[in-house]
């Protein structure tokens, strides 16, 4: 079939929704093999000779380790390594450097400084055998005062954490400020009102339903190191490991196969796959290491934990004058946050970005504690969801304070249309946006006023109802490589396209998909530049020998940077393929027009070839001189972060005497400009609203005084299910991003960001009547009970009192 | 996770059931719907060396009423069947309202009342129910058939009164001495959660009047609490508000709640309390419209 057989009136381009472009929901092509449990991830991967590889866990969260002893593990049949951090240390592998600039132990040596710390390894003929030899192994404790919160880590006389760090005085990790100080200090001398917030975001954690896991397999024949790793990045796994590790890049090959779950959870280097590859050098076998649930829950990259101390200069007519607050983060025992920005405390100035606020100030600071390390991931871009939380909150208590509507005080500081782009009072350059109708959107969707009615009819049987606002943007799609690097490497993405002979394409990219739906929708983007039906389209990606040295999957970043280099790819292609046309019509390249899927004579509109035609061409017919075949590749160096923005609202009645609370409505209005697959969006803010519920709700990690964790497996650290999952209405705006090739812009976490926020929001303002303030996080039966009853606010920051 | 090593037996009758117990003393152990048994030994919190699996041993998974009144549950009758009864709405209201409340849908495929009692998990809510209702266990070993009501059977934390050679076969419910009704109330923070707290209360009322109360507590002490004095109060009356009242602080009164993640003591005091005074009072027109 060709296109010149077609009549020759009128344009012949396809329709790009029925092929599968922009804009087409087409069913995920991953969930073929999802559904039918044909999916490959590292524990389906076995190596011949492969053995197994068991953790042992500190049971305490601070204490000096006297003496290890193996003897009884050696001795267990099947047992073929049991290594120590003195043994690690011996290949200068006891200590690691995180991302964030700081050192963390492999295996400990000196001390273990939280509960749930790697202290030694097996490996053995298999799993149980690893495990019953990890139950042998004695490790002698001289158990020394654990450290749960900030105010404890810099109280007098608290014990050092980091006492292996040299020049380290105390249990500060870092310092940081940011905004301009003089001028909010002048700022808030002419308020009206100054309203006062104070709060704790709690640790929770991203819990993909795959636990980390690897398999390494170190060939002592060829010197070459393959791991198989749940990893949202392999590309900075490669890299870290060769500085790690110290062996040559070429031979190391990671591969991410499926990816269950990543959350940012899977970002960094952890522990367990250290020591799986130095098993692997030193038995020269394969071996594997697969997670449980508590070594997941209770080791690995955790999010927020995080306390805000804030205020806001009013006028009485409801304009923000200036914003300040502090933040304090607590970083666990090792400062090991998987970020790859210059602000220690990552993207959290992104706050008040939507609002025009003239001046604002910053600071925060992050306190070693006896505590899991690792804090920014949980679908978020480096701590927006605390920036977009406190701002949400802060702007609760502000409109409160002023006794002004809760809608209305948001109208009043929303930036406007024609502002943008727009420079934020820390610095940011946001590029687009429609806020108001967003907003107006999500009101009328709510029925804002005749909810209003509804709530104070209610009040007076006793009823509590409530209604809870959020509306955000946050800085999606790290870098800019002037701002954004890990260990020196610039935050760009990279795709490389091949197209066959017959038109069939395979794209690689460098970003690494955990549940997104790459494989569909970056096809779909192929698609809509080439007009090769994304059916005849393969994505790859997850291995560093085979695909282009990529960033990987984190911080809603693929679309604004792999997405835009997908399409800047397939641009290159179709300029190669406009050449092949040329020859083929046997007309200038000139006088070759674009349309979806064909080129054609200006003119001579029924003159046309195919893409496939084309690819065809540039293998069997090219012209004289040029190279054949029809790929490329292309690197994409974002010039500025995408800037999607949401509206969620939440309405919900609290129970007075038990505290239980149930969401009546939700409705979320989402800008995230231009959708590839709209299903595929909606999933992921269904998603993470979802998310954003269970954190509000009932999710949360926390310490008691002895530093023992609470939430450390699935009874206590609660998933929500469908059954109290609550129901969702979504609606959408389109704000094309100005500066992406194809005006999208990341979507994946800001459910999850804003989200939280409409629920607390919307709890709070059912209890307004009896002067609550704020109730930390999550907003547990009891606590909205006790809240309720004593008209005082709640605080949900460690230690965690029992009895 | 990787539990210790353990042998297992699949007998397909309980003698030989009873006899691997004989045989293999403290080192065995009952495996019936495995849902707490098996999270305990992949934690290594329970390191059986025998597993004496009985979920082939024919005739257990029954739930039967009594001719004259009563209620017989066999050892693999599980969560679910109860929850689909088309005995319990009518014959057992308190049974009839836990049974949907028990943990979430995949464990309630696999995991029986008896089992449950057995674990005497002070959070179990069949334990309640089945305290509430008076109700009793059958023991069987090589020495015969006994019966052990619940209030002996369950006698701490994750104890019971079995001896290392019994096996429960089943688990009864007498006879009521007039109309039955009640109810269950648990709070939960997600389905699938043990109860934050949770009230049992099972009524039997003769013209309009209650001649026996049941009331006993989840998840708000050691073990299984019976509200004794709260029965007491309720004891020929007709539930009038002041009765529940009373009742309802009698029944916190017992509670012996822990703060813990679940909520702090003081909250599940209060939740036992206004979910006896939801039962009750809900119960009050029933009750009132058969006198
Ligand atoms: C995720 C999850 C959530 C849960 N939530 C709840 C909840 O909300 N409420 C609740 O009440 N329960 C809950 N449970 C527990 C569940 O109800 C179990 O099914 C029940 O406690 C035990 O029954 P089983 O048949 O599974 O017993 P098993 O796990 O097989 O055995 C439990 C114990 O009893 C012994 N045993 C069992 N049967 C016999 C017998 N016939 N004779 C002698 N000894 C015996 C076993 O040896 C073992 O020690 C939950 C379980 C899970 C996994």
């Amino acid at each position: 079939m060709t296109a010149t057989a077609e009549p020759a009136t009128g344009s012949q381009a396809l329709d790009e929704v029925k092929i599968g472009g922009l804009g087409s929901s087409r069913p995920r092509v991953e969930d073929a093999r999802f559904i039918r449990g044909r999916g490959n991830y590292v524990e389906d991967v076995t190596l011949p000779g492969m053995l197994h590889m068991e953790i042992l866990r500190s049971p305490l969260a601070h204490a000096r380790i006297k003496s290890i002893d193996t003897s009884a593990a050696w001795a267990i049949p099947g047992v073929k390594l049991v290594l120590t951090g003195e043994m690690a240390a011996q290949r200068n592998l006891a200590w690691m450097p995180t991302l964030s600039y700081d050192t963390q132990a492999v295996l400990a040596t000196d001390k273990v400084r939280f509960q749930g710390q790697e202290v030694a390894c097996v490996v053995a003929e298999d799993p149980y055998i690893a495990k019953d030899a990890c139950d042998a192994i004695v490790v002698e404790y001289e158990a020394l005062p654990p450290i749960v919160n900030p105010e404890q880590a810099v109280a007098p006389g608290a014990p050092l954490i980091r006492d292996d760090k040299a020049g380290q005085a105390d249990n500060v990790a870092y310092q940081w400020e940011v905004g301009d100080k003089d001028g909010t200090d002048a700022a808030f001398a002419q308020a009206d009102v100054v309203s006062k917030l104070r709060l704790h975001y709690p640790r929770s954690h991203p819990s993909p339903i795959e636990n980390c896991g690897a398999v390494a397999d170190f060939n002592n024949a060829t010197g070459k190191l393959t791991v198989y790793l749940t990893s949202q990045a392999p590309h900075i796994v490669r890299a870290a490991v060769a500085l790690i590790a110290e062996l040559p890049e070429h031979l190391i090959r990671i591969i991410s196969p499926d990816v269950g779950g990543g959350f940012g959870n899977k970002v960094p280097v952890y522990p367990g796959y250290v020591c799986a590859i130095l098993c692997s050098i030193l038995t020269a076998k394969p071996v594997k290491w697969i997670e449980d649930n508590t070594g997941n829950l209770s080791s690995t990259g955790f999010g927020r934990d995080m306390y805000l101390d804030s205020e806001m200069a009013l006028t009485n007519d409801g304009k923000i004058l200036a914003v300040r607050y502090h933040a304090t983060t607590d970083q666990g025992a090792f400062y090991a946050d998987a970020q790859p920005t210059k602000f220690k405390i990552g993207l959290v100035h992104s706050s008040f970005a939507c609002y025009d606020v003239p001046v604002g100030h910053i600071t925060a600071q992050g306190m070693y504690t006896n505590k899991a390390p690792g804090g920014v991931a949980y679908r978020c871009s480096f701590r927006v969801t605390e920036a977009m939380f406190f701002q949400e909150r802060m702007m609760q208590a502000a409109a409160d304070d002023l006794g002004m509507d809760q809608a209305e005080f948001r109208r009043r500081n929303l930036v406007r249309d024609d502002q943008f782009p727009y420079r934020t009072p820390f610095g940011f350059l946001t590029d687009s946006g429609q806020y108001l109708k967003c907003l107006q959107v999500g009101l009328d969707a709510i029925g804002y006023d005749d909810f209003l009615v509804e709530q104070a009819e209610a009040r007076k049987q006793g009823r509590l109802l409530g209604i809870g606002i959020s509306t955000m943007t946050e800085p999606l799609g790290a870098g800019n490589s002037r701002e954004y690097d890990i260990l020196g490497i610039k935050m760009f993405d990279s795709a490389e396209l091949r197209v066959h002979p017959t038109g069939k394409a395979v794209l690689k990219i460098g970003a690494q998909t955990q549940g997104q739906g790459h494989e569909t929708t970056f096809a779909q983007i192929v698609t809509h530049e080439l007009g090769i039906p994304a059916t005849d389209i393969v994505v790859e990606h997850g291995d560093t020998d085979h695909t282009p040295f990529g960033m990987g999957t984190y911080a809603s970043r693929s679309t604004p940077v792999a997405g835009a280099a997908t399409a800047m790819v397939a641009r290159k292609i179709r300029a190669k393929a406009r050449k092949l046309a040329a020859h083929l019509l046997e007309v200038s390249e000139e006088d070759v027009e674009w349309e979806l899927g064909r080129f054609f004579v200006r003119g001579a509109e029924s003159r046309g070839v195919t893409i496939q035609e084309c690819a065809m061409a540039a293998y069997s017919n090219m012209p004289d001189g040029m190279e054949p075949g029809l790929e490329n590749n292309a690197y994409y160096d974002p010039p500025n972060l995408t800037w999607p923005f949401a509206c969620y609202i939440a309405t919900v009645e609290v129970d007075p005497e038990t505290g239980v609370w149930d969401v009546l409505r939700f409705v979320g209005v989402d800008d995230c400009g231009v959708r590839i697959n709209p299903m595929i969006v909606e999933g992921q803010i269904m998603g993470g609203l979802t998310e954003a519920y269970a954190i509000s709700n009932m999710q949360f990690q926390t310490y008691d005084v002895d530093g023992n964790l609470v939430g450390a497996n699935y009874m206590d650290y609660l998933l929500p299910t469908a059954w109290e999952t609550p129901g969702f209405e979504l609606h959408e705006v389109v704000t094309p991003s100005p500066h992406h090739p194809i005006g999208a812009k990341g979507v994946g976490e800001c459910a999850a960001v804003g989200g939280p926020a409409a629920y607390v929001n919307a709890v709070m303002d059912a209890l307004r009547p009896t002067g609550v303030r704020n109730i930390d996080m999550p907003l547990l039966p009891d606590r909205v009970w006790h809240a309720a009853h004593t008209g005082q606010d709640v605080s949900g920051a460690p230690p965690f009192r029992t009895e | 996770m990787y539990p210790s090593r353990f042998r297992y037996e699949a007998p397909r009758t309980l003698d030989e059931a009873l006899a691997l117990l004989a045989e293999h003393g403290d080192e065995a152990k009952i495996l019936a719907g495995g849902q707490s048994l098996v999270p305990m030994m992949k934690l290594r919190f329970a390191a059986p060396g025998v597993l004496v699996d009985i979920n082939g041993v024919q005739g257990l998974a029954y739930h039967q009423e009594v001719p004259g009144g009563g209620l017989r549950v066999g050892a693999l009758c599980r969560h679910v069947d109860l929850e689909h009864s088309a005995i319990l709405p009518g014959a057992q209201p308190t049974m009839a309202a836990a049974a949907p409340l028990v943990a979430d849908p995949i464990v309630r495929t696999r995991g029986t009342l008896v089992g449950s009692l057995c674990h005497a998990d002070p959070q179990g809510d069949w334990a309640s129910v089945m305290l509430a209702l008076d109700g009793a266990v059958v023991a069987a070993s090589p020495r015969g058939l006994r019966t052990i009501p619940v209030g002996e059977f369950v006698v701490g934390t994750f104890q019971n009164a079995l001896e290392q050679d019994e096996i429960a076969v089943e688990a009864v419910v007498p006879a009521a001495q007039g109309t039955r009704s009640g109810s269950y109330l648990k709070l939960e923070r997600r389905v699938g959660d043990f109860a934050t707290a949770g009230v049992a209360v099972a009524l039997e009322s003769d013209g309009g009047r209650v001649v026996r109360a049941g009331i006993a507590l989840t998840g708000v002490g050691p073990a299984t609490i019976a509200a004794v004095d709260a029965q007491q109060a309720l004891l020929g009356s007709s539930l009038e508000p002041d009765v529940v009242e009373r009742a309802a602080e009698l029944a916190a009164a017992v509670a012996r709640p822990r703060t813990d993640h679940r909520g702090t003591a003081d909250y599940k005091r209060h939740v036992v309390a206004t979910f006896v005074r939801r039962i009750l009072t809900a119960e009050r027109a029933p009750a009132g419209a058969a006198a």
